[in-house]
């Protein structure tokens, strides 16, 4: 049995690679890993989680590298997690985020770890939360992850960070696209990056305007920030509006909420990839499931048809056994 | 799986997804030294990806403290070092040093790119398991990686 003092013991002292491996562990679902994050999630909590996100070339990993260099110079150690696609033919992935972050490579207060989403949709791998509460552990008071390059739908990240930043860039859309669900809508902070370029003022005006359309969120009125991540230009007034939406967090009590939601979002993420597995190895591999499957396939019954059947099956006392196996 | 067929970078072997055999292996390709070509590396790295490796690219003009440091928080099992400026000789030993020092002797190192074949017996005695040559088939490194990568091992 492993202590959360083990654990700690293991992720502070002299082997430097302890918490890459760990990391690994739990990326990989390994017994081990995932009973070390069992023993140490009563230690977690204590960090800042701060998820960038965008569509994909907005500059999103060049920002979190900028930030993560304000941090060091404020003498704080910051850790980042930069999540790219997994492929959904072979299972590989391309982790290129840190090629625009090599330049903080000398320093053991930078940790940046690459991971693959390998299958999860909405911007973070299933992994994502379980290395925040890793890096929280080894305390780490600053913690920032960077999305897959998302569109309108990837909103995961607003159910594990405390602050999120969306970044734009100039020539993204029209009023409508700003006013549609989605991104925009979970964004404590928004970033117009690339504002050296034409059309970065229209944006940000037309940015604005969508956003004083409505009454602001939780009382709080969501700053619109230009910035130019490759010389810098701008990135003191992020770290000053992230600094500001900490201590509002605060203030209001909105920390607590949020941590609440975010509990609940893993809890039921973890419930239903366990119920997946199970449905997978249980009645995912029955003859009665093919049979429907063929059924719908031959337009002989529709797709909801065949799930209130399975579905009836499920609730039924004669098959618990087959799923509860 | 014809529709496949426009993604396999070399069709004489096949090339299958590893995830289904458990987690991808965790590959860094790194560009050492002043070397501004990085296409055959890229070509590789898409090729790993293809084959249900999850690769880590680095980038050009990598020091051996930032190849080593990468390699550590990474946690990668695989190592490849691309190499077109000549200068194999005098970065290769440095990096091998750098691994060395963050105890990461387990990981596979492997090397490419124009190296001379009088050099490589003297490459493999810093511990580089393989050397490709230009014109090496991409299913022929795939395999190597695939056979001789250590899996991630347990901490205690």
């Amino acid at each position: 049995m492993v202590t959360a003092e083990d654990v700690i013991l293991l992720l502070q002292g002299s082997d430097r690679r302890a918490l890459p491996r760990l990391a690994t562990l739990v990326e990989n679902e390994d017994p081990q890993g995932l009973e070390a994050l069992d023993a140490v999630f009563r230690l977690t909590g204590r960090a800042h989680v701060v998820g960038v996100t965008g569509p994909p070339g907005v500059g999103k990993s060049t920002l979190v590298s900028v930030l993560a260099g304000h941090t060091r110079a404020a003498a704080r150690r910051v850790a980042v997690l930069a999540v790219d696609p997994s492929s959904p033919i072979s299972g590989g992935a391309v982790l290129g985020d840190r090629i625009r972050m090599m330049d903080r490579h000398a320093d053991d207060g930078v940790f940046v770890r690459s991971m693959a989403s390998r299958g999860r949709q909405g911007g973070l791998a299933w992994a994502t939360a379980g290395l925040v509460h890793l890096l929280d552990a080894a305390g780490y008071p600053l913690i920032l992850i960077e999305t897959v390059g998302t569109g309108q739908d990837g909103t995961d990240i607003a159910s594990l960070a405390d602050t999120v930043i969306v970044v734009e860039a100039p020539g993204l859309g029209d009023g409508v696209q700003a006013i549609k669900s989605g991104l925009l809508e979970v964004g404590d902070i928004v970033v117009i990056n690339k504002a050296d370029q034409p059309g970065a003022e229209d944006a940000q005006r037309l940015l604005r305007a969508s956003f004083d359309l409505a009454d602001p969120r939780d009382g709080r009125t969501v700053p619109i920030l230009p910035t130019v991540g490759i010389n810098g230009s701008g990135v003191s007034e992020l770290v000053t509006a992230i600094d500001e939406h900490d201590a509002w967090l605060t203030a209001t009590g909105q920390r607590d909420v949020r941590r609440q939601r975010a509990a609940r979002s893993e809890v039921l993420a973890g419930l239903r990839a366990a119920l997946d597995r199970r449905l997978e190895s249980g009645p995912g591999r029955s003859p009665e499931l093919a049979a429907l499957i063929d059924r719908v396939a031959r337009r002989d019954l529709s797709p909801r048809q065949a799930v209130n059947a399975l579905a009836a099956a499920l609730d039924s006392p004669a098959s618990g056994r087959a799923i509860g196996d | 799986m014809a529709s496949r067929d426009h993604l396999e970078p070399d069709k004489t072997t096949e090339l299958t997804a590893d995830a289904s055999l458990g987690a991808p292996v965790r590959v860094l390709i790194a560009k050492p030294g002043l070397d501004g070509h990085d296409r055959g590396a890229k070509v590789l790295v898409r090729a790993l990806r293809d084959a249900g490796f999850e690769v880590v690219y680095t980038g050009l003009f990598q020091t051996p403290e930032m190849i080593a440091s990468a390699a550590l928080q990474e946690d990668v099992q695989v190592i490849g070092l691309s190499i077109l400026s000549g200068a194999h000789m005098a970065l290769f030993p440095r990096i091998m040093d750098e691994l060395h020092d963050r105890g990461l002797d387990d990981v596979l190192v492997v090397a490419g790119g124009t190296i001379p074949k009088a050099d490589i017996p003297r490459i493999k005695a810093l511990g580089v398991a393989e050397v490709f040559g230009p014109g090496t088939r991409l299913a022929t490194i795939v395999d190597f990686i695939r056979d001789n990568a250590p899996r991630p091992s347990p901490l205690w």
